[in-house]
């Protein structure tokens, strides 16, 4: 009886708080930007600043997980070819019943694809968000850094299509990852347990 | 049980111990000791029968020898103001409003306000420390009123106003009010700056006779059952100048809380008493980060004419001089019963729980000068003010916008002054003759008329720092953070929730929905397929 745990209880509970803090930033942030109303102006800034420092604190223990874990060359881009058998597959193969080029062990639990997605969310993205947030919560303070000349819209506007990129990747995460496992959600059943179903 | 005895006596005690109480109250009446370290009532040069105002005046200098040369120097007496940076000659004496116009002509009627005795033409002495009123600011009786039409005089025999009506405005017993001095209160201040414009409300809108006894509702710092402050809580300064100033308005305090020793010694702005960072520290400290662009009044008034007085929103001359059929002065009322034509004054419109109107203001106020060009094809600004967001002095402030129609100088393009009041048949008040009131006024005013007269619209900004709300009460952030919030007209700067940029939000929704789409179809191709490889 042999388990592959391929998300420690650190990883699972990283992942699921992160996705319940970008869910609550998406509606307080959609909120403040006046696409509706839900809370309240006031104490959706006061959730979504909340939140925003909740998840850089989560972030710094994950960066601090994942260098001295070494896990962050689960992140590393993988060679052309294989990128771009992934690529292929879920273009074509997906439809065809081929079999998935990818072929997943410990070391390597996230087929090119998923690697770069997940590099591109929080090396490209996150950090948009991140820093046009930080300016935004510290515009007062634009004048001490020598950015005064920056306008307040230019910061709203990167913030705002980090959004965007945020809330496009949510239904592509929540597809790929619930309905392309062999068995029927046991992607999601790894993320809660760790461990791999199929071996069970 | 009640015996006999026990019932008759305890009447008997009941009657001996109110005694008692009533003898306790008046030996702690007689031992009340007064702030004020002078009785003025023991005063010998105040126990004699005044006959006039001066009379009363002359007797307060020989103990307050400075008094007079000190009102002397300030705009309450002067109606003079010159603006430090900008030169202009500035105060009451010339500029014109969208009110009763000017004072040129009409003292005696403008000067029921001044703070002196006599001013009813351009002959008066402004050396004469007798003809300082001292009264008006210092009574505590309520009896000192001055009358309407005489010239900074109360009455010295019971007269009516308006003239052969029967209100009946009674002379003030002037040894009585002389040996009742004190501070001076709202009551005081609010005789005058309660009524201007002419009436009670009419001009400024954050003060008019409600504010005499507020409610916490109405002005939480001048609460007759908390704060109770009065209006020189605030505006006070040494020697019977008073801080504050809507020439020179100060729009944002960096001093922050005024200390011996520190800060700028003027005590009417909101920081001086509250600070640069006045709310508590919270997550986000937003409320605080908003002081250096936001002043105070602008989220602390959320409304104002809020005590149950209307103010003029609205006042225009051009229909002024109708009569009735029979030859008479016409006088007709709202619905609400709010005066909206008289014959001498025109039409008017009132407003009671107002929104202010909001702007960029760095406090640097410039007045449409007599002498200076207007554009009659457009709304004339009587006063216009410096300030931007890219301003550092500046911050966004509430205010009253007075909005009316009133006589120009058609050939000059000038602004005019009227000659209203006066038994003379030049006064608009007798004769109706727009044409001999410019001319009268104009030509006391030094000024050139053309002859020729139109009517222009007018505003007037009336910057708002009263009837502040208790916290509870203050707006919230989305009556401004929102589409068609109150800052919506208010340019140069990104606010979130009321700003995007159409663009990004176009492209950013068609991303989202085209990632939805576009998971949608893989999902039913990949369905679809299985079911054909079947």
């Amino acid at each position: 009886m042999s388990q592959t745990y391929y998300f420690s209880l650190f990883e699972r509970l990283w992942h699921w708080s992160q996705a319940v803090l970008i869910f609550g930033m998406l509606i307080t942030g959609f909120e403040i930007h006046g696409v509706y109303r839900l809370l309240g102006f006031e104490r959706a800034i006061d959730l979504h600043t909340t939140m925003a420092w909740v998840l850089i604190g989560l972030w710094l223990l994950a960066l601090f997980w994942h260098t001295t874990s070494g896990e962050w060359r689960q992140y590393v881009p993988s060679d052309p070819d294989s990128m771009l058998a992934s690529v292929k597959y879920y273009a074509v193969g997906i439809f065809l019943g081929a079999p998935h080029p990818f072929h997943r062990r410990r070391a390597e639990k996230h087929n090119p694809v998923q690697r770069m997605v997940y590099l591109l969310l929080t090396m490209v993205i996150t950090p948009i968000i991140w820093i046009s947030g930080l300016l935004y919560l510290f515009y007062q303070y634009w004048t001490v850094i020598g950015i005064a000349d920056v306008p307040l819209g230019f910061v709203a506007v990167v913030h705002t299509i980090g959004a965007f990129a945020m809330l496009c990747f949510i239904p592509v995460h929540l597809y790929m990852s619930l309905t392309t496992s062999e068995k029927p959600f046991s992607y999601l059943f790894e993320m809660i347990v760790g461990h791999d179903a199929n071996k069970n | 049980m009640c015996s006999f005895k026990s019932c008759t006596l305890r009447p008997f005690i009941l009657l001996q111990f109110i005694s008692f109480l009533i003898v306790g109250v008046t030996l702690e009446a007689s031992e009340e000791i007064i702030s004020s370290t002078a009785d003025h009532t023991k005063f010998e040069a105040l126990q004699q029968t005044f006959s006039s105002g001066p009379e009363v005046t002359k007797a307060c200098l020989e103990c307050h020898t400075e008094a007079a040369r000190q009102i002397h120097k300030t705009k309450h007496w002067n109606w003079r103001f010159t603006h430090p940076e900008t030169g202009e000659k500035l105060g009451k004496q010339t500029i014109v409003n969208n009110f009763c116009g000017a004072i040129e002509t009409n003292y005696a009627r403008c000067t029921s306000c001044h703070i002196g005795y006599g001013w009813k033409d351009n002959s008066f002495d402004f050396s004469s420390e007798t003809n300082v009123d001292c009264l008006v600011c210092h009574d505590t009786t309520g009896t000192y009123k001055k009358f309407p039409t005489g010239a900074g005089h109360p009455p010295y025999v019971d007269k009516p106003f308006p003239p052969k009506s029967n209100k009946i405005w009674k002379a003030p017993d002037l040894s009585q009010v002389a040996q009742k001095v004190g501070k001076s209160s709202r009551k005081t201040c609010g005789a005058c700056h309660f009524y201007g414009g002419g009436g009670d409300g009419i001009k400024h809108g954050d003060l008019d006779s409600s504010m005499t006894n507020p409610k916490k509702s109405l002005d939480v710092h001048m609460d007759t059952e908390g704060l109770d402050f009065t209006c020189s809580t605030c505006h006070q300064k040494d020697g019977h100048d008073v801080s504050g100033s809507r020439y020179v308005t100060q729009a944002k305090d960096t001093q922050g809380i005024d200390v011996p020793g520190r800060g700028d010694n003027i005590r009417s702005t909101c920081e001086s008493c509250h600070g640069l960072k006045p709310h508590a520290v919270t997550i986000n400290n937003k409320l605080n980060d908003h002081t250096n662009k936001v002043a105070c009044v602008t989220c602390h008034i959320p409304s104002y004419a809020r005590g149950g007085r209307p103010t003029k929103t609205w006042w225009d001359w051009s229909t002024a001089g109708r009569m009735s059929d029979e030859g008479k002065h016409i006088k007709t009322k709202d619905a609400q019963g709010y005066v909206n034509y008289v014959t001498k004054k025109g039409s008017f419109e009132w407003g009671e729980n107002l929104i202010p109107e909001y702007a960029w203001f760095s406090g640097n106020i410039r007045y449409k000068q007599l002498d200076e060009k207007i554009d009659p094809n457009n709304i004339v600004a009587i006063n216009t003010f410096a300030g931007s967001y890219d301003d550092p002095d500046a911050r966004i402030w509430p205010f009253k916008v007075m909005r009316g129609r009133q006589p120009y100088d058609k050939g000059n393009n000038t602004l005019v002054t009227t000659h209203l009041f006066g038994k003379d048949s030049d006064a608009y008040w007798k004769s109706f003759d727009w044409n001999r009131a410019i001319k009268a006024a104009m030509q006391a005013s030094n000024a050139d008329y053309s002859g020729e007269y139109g009517f222009i619209e007018t505003t007037y900004h009336w910057p708002l720092a009263h009837m502040v709300s208790p916290k509870e009460e203050a707006l919230d952030c989305e009556a401004c953070h929102s589409k068609q919030g109150r800052l919506d007209k208010l340019e140069g700067f990104y606010m979130p929730g009321r700003d995007s940029y159409y663009w990004v939000d176009l492209i950013g929704w068609l991303a989202v929905l085209g990632t939805l789409g576009g998971v949608t179809m893989h999902g039913l191709g990949r369905l679809l397929s299985k079911a054909k490889r079947r």
